[in-house]
């Protein structure tokens, strides 16, 4: 089964080995498995407890962003339910491809 | 300490003390109108590289930029090539690598005729050069002690904060111990970790140096509205700025913080150094921190780094002029892929097969190697990307003296 790497012990998301359907095996700072609500790729985060709005995102054990609505466990963690707390801009691109859509082509 | 960190090579002595991994001719052009002569001049030719600035007018950060290239470790001697009507002068170039203990020419294209005849000259200059440095340049032992190497990343997906830049980060704790050097820059890339860094600065004198640095970086990007993640960050899983950030600065290893250095300032002595990049307020602002990869490889080699280590999860098809670029991925499925461009696999760390420590070891014998005259896969697709950019940084403070001048 694919792997999850929990990197800081106060982390609350782990990181994604391979690409994941329904369930990863955690590795690092916690062990067990966490049953996805949807698939998860390479690379992106899985949350590990129910993190409720407006709560840190922790990862490497620093807060990486505040939680823009409650994020259950299992559920894929990135750009759709959390924001920084710098960057106003990266909100509002696009949640696969990362591509801003607030630059004008025409 | 594993026996990797004991190994010597063979370098290339430098009037100023310092020992170089190449023995280079460097062809720099002053204005974007010589940049086909200069790139003609230097084609087909063995050991010949070529940088340059585009712009008509000058620059002093552009300009300290290129002579801490033109009087680098790796560099033996410098041909200049203007077109005639550009403020930047060629000429000025040359007679500051001269005073470096180098040897140098220049010429203006307008003084010489066209394409042809410039490019025949030039030709005739770079190989009477490089003729002089092979038979001149003295041979030293070289070892750990003697390198500074740099680290930049890009790319950088959900992979390269867990094992790439770690694997990177505890090669330079490596080379710190061995007494080595060792810079990383993208303090654009640090935003969201000052109380981090803050822990990490040797004494109170590199803590109010990093602060500062780091108080202007997140001024800078709050200005420009402009963070240092891309849509391809995005698409490999790094969600803010702060979660980039803390795995690009796992590049850094764990030891001290000794301070920060501009752009073209060589660490005055060894141990682990962080470079700001990012512009100094000036009555016109320009000039933008970390436009690309390039422009910051750029930047480290200016710092003195013989050789420079690139962290890619994504992957990239980049090189470096005048120091070498090791590619280091942490994603084994990019490895696989893009493996004709990546040097170094530290996905196998993910994958169980090797751990961290072995990873630093096998690539402290990469480095070792490279340093004594293998090529790294970008050096030897013949990648020599450069970017050289109008900028203001404030003149970096002499008084602190350098290394080189020892």
């Amino acid at each position: 089964m694919t792997s999850a790497f929990q990197i800081h012990r106060s982390d609350n998301v782990a990181t994604l080995l391979d690409d994941a359907q329904d369930r990863v095996t955690l590795r690092g700072e916690s062990a067990g498995e966490v049953v996805l609500r949807e698939p998860v790729k390479l690379g992106h985060k899985v949350a590990l407890a129910d993190i409720p709005a407006g709560a840190a995102v922790i990862k490497f054990g620093i807060p990486i962003g505040t939680a823009k609505a409650a994020i259950p466990r299992g559920a894929w963690v990135h750009l759709h339910n959390i924001e920084s707390g710098f960057d106003e801009r990266s909100g509002s691109f696009d949640v696969a491809t990362g591509v801003g859509k607030d630059m004008s082509y025409e | 300490m594993s026996e990797v960190f004991d190994r010597s090579w063979t370098g290339w002595l430098r009037p100023d003390g310092r020992k170089g991994v190449r023995n280079l001719v460097l062809v720099i052009y002053t204005v974007q109108c010589a940049a086909h002569v200069a790139h003609a001049i230097a084609a087909g030719e063995k050991d010949v590289q070529v940088i340059g600035f585009p712009g008509c007018y000058d620059n002093q950060y552009a300009i300290r930029l290129v002579l801490s290239l033109a009087r680098h470790p790796n560099v033996g001697a410098v041909l200049s090539v203007g077109l005639g009507c550009e403020y930047t002068q060629p000429a000025r170039i040359a007679e500051a690598v001269e005073k470096s203990g180098r040897l140098a020419d220049s010429f203006f294209i307008q003084d010489e005729g066209g394409t042809r005849s410039s490019t025949e000259k030039g030709k005739a200059i770079v190989r009477r050069l490089r003729e002089r440095i092979h038979a001149e340049t003295p041979r030293v032992p070289m070892d750990f002690a003697d390198l500074i190497l740099g680290a930049e990343c890009g790319g950088s997906d959900g992979t390269s904060g867990l094992v790439g830049n770690p694997a990177v980060g505890r090669l330079f704790d490596r080379v710190v111990d061995a007494g080595g050097s060792a810079i990383c820059e993208e303090i654009v890339e640090m935003i969201g970790l000052k109380d981090v860094i803050l822990a990490r600065a040797v004494d109170d004198r590199a803590r109010a140096e990093l602060e500062a640095a780091y108080s202007k970086a997140e001024w800078y990007c709050r200005e420009v509205r402009q963070y240092s993640v891309s849509p391809g960050n995005f698409a490999g899983g790094l969600s803010t700025i702060e979660e980039k950030s803390m795995g690009a600065f796992a590049k850094s290893g764990s030891r001290p913080l000794q301070g920060e250095i501009k752009v073209g300032e060589t660490p005055p002595w060894p141990g682990m150094w962080v470079m700001d990049s990012v512009p100094d307020p000036h009555f016109m602002q320009f000039g933008y921190t970390n436009p690309n990869d390039t422009e910051g490889i750029m930047d480290l080699i200016s710092g003195g780094s013989q050789i420079v280590l690139f962290i890619t999860g994504r992957g990239s098809v980049i090189g470096s002029p005048v120091s070498p670029l090791i590619k280091v991925t942490g994603n084994s499925r990019t490895f696989r892929r893009m493996e004709e461009d990546m040097d170094f696999d530290a996905g196998r760390v993910l994958a169980g097969e090797l751990t961290l420590d072995a990873a630093a070891d096998e690539l402290g014998a990469m480095v070792a190697d490279v340093a004594a005259g293998a090529q790294s896969k970008p050096e030897a697709l013949g990648h020599r990307e450069y970017f050289v950019m109008y900028k203001h940084q404030d003149t970096p403070d002499l008084e602190r003296g350098c290394r080189s001048a020892a």
